[in-house]
């Protein structure tokens, strides 16, 4: 292993939630205002996942208030307390793109009904 | 005593900050350097540091070299370059020169080769803007005009024309120290630095410090 192959090593996490697109997840966000952290939760679907090792991000999508809202994590930051998986959603792509031009029932996503269990 | 080590440019790659955020770095393997020869106003006419940087084998060095670098009783090195300093060194021969001088947020300046681009027209050289491709033009990427007529009647000096591109001594002013990783003789910098992987590099304290 080289030397940046290790430095990257070194700063991922290696205990990640299996996540995968279609989920709907809550994220939870570390916050710092002036010298108070706390932690915010956002929940969405999550709609693309851009692997690249320690810079590997995904983005997260919630209708807030009648507007569709996106945010991008880096999975590796720090400031991601956890990532909880609400719902297992079944999906045939890999990025779910096309849920921008949908809205109402139309941008609902099937639950996926059998999750193997991981042994 | 004026900071300097040599370098080799490792590559590039992100760091995350204990508040999350991202960093873009260079990480340079720099050092262990060992000073070789002292320059002094006197015998050279000016001040300065000889050092040597990464070790090889002795029998790869000719004659001139291997008594040259012997003297340091450190080795032959592969790469020897100089530091200029205002005054007269207090290191000696042999010394050694580790990352440990700096510390992150230090603000330094770097020296490298830039990655050669070759022979290059003036668009990718100077960013000239081209004609247009399609409807009968026929101006497609040439320089276009390049001075007056009979005043001046010649091309004035420093024109930006087709030439070689890259491949050239290149500083980067006021880049900043994230990490140092002594025992791994490591520096990360903040940003890019010039050249391509595993080129040398000269890393000193920053003129604008």
């Amino acid at each position: 292993m080289n030397t940046i192959d290790f430095l990257e090593f070194e700063q991922m996490k290696k205990n990640i939630v299996p996540f995968k697109v279609g989920d709907t997840v809550k994220v939870h966000v570390k916050i710092v205002e002036g010298d108070k952290q706390r932690i915010q939760a956002y929940q969405g679907v999550v709609i693309a996942r851009q692997n690249g090792g320690v810079r590997e991000t995904f983005t997260v999508r919630k209708i807030s208030n009648g507007i569709g809202v996106e945010r991008m994590f880096p999975l590796h930051s720090p400031s991601i307390e956890n990532i909880e998986i609400m719902v297992r959603g079944h999906v045939r792509r890999a990025k779910l793109y096309y849920l921008r031009k949908l809205r109402g029932k139309a941008a609902r996503i099937r639950e996926k009904k059998y999750v193997p269990v991981a042994k | 005593m004026m900071k300097g080590i040599i370098g080799k440019k490792l590559g590039m790659t992100q760091i995350f900050l204990e508040d999350g955020t991202r960093v873009p770095v260079t990480v340079v393997q720099a050092g262990p350097c060992y000073v070789v020869q002292k320059k002094t106003a006197e015998t050279d006419g000016y001040s300065a540091i000889q050092v040597g940087f990464e070790s090889v084998a002795s029998s790869t060095a000719n004659k001139p070299e291997l008594g040259h670098c012997t003297k340091s009783g450190q080795g032959v090195f592969r790469y020897l370059r100089e530091f200029r300093l205002a005054t007269a060194s207090e290191m000696s021969v042999g010394d050694s020169i580790t990352v440990d001088q700096f510390s992150p947020d230090d603000l330094i300046d770097v020296t490298g080769t830039s990655i050669g681009k070759g022979f290059q027209g003036v668009i990718k050289r100077w960013n000239f803007k081209g004609g247009r491709a399609s409807h009968g033009s026929r101006f497609h990427r040439a320089p276009g005009s390049i001075g007056a007529s009979a005043t001046p009647s010649r091309v004035f000096k420093n024109k930006k024309m087709p030439g070689q591109m890259g491949n050239c001594k290149v500083t980067v002013q006021r880049l900043k120290v994230v990490r140092v990783d002594a025992a791994d003789n490591l520096l990360l910098i903040k940003g890019a630095v010039p050249g391509h992987k595993n080129s040398i590099v000269m890393i000193k304290q920053s003129v604008k410090a």
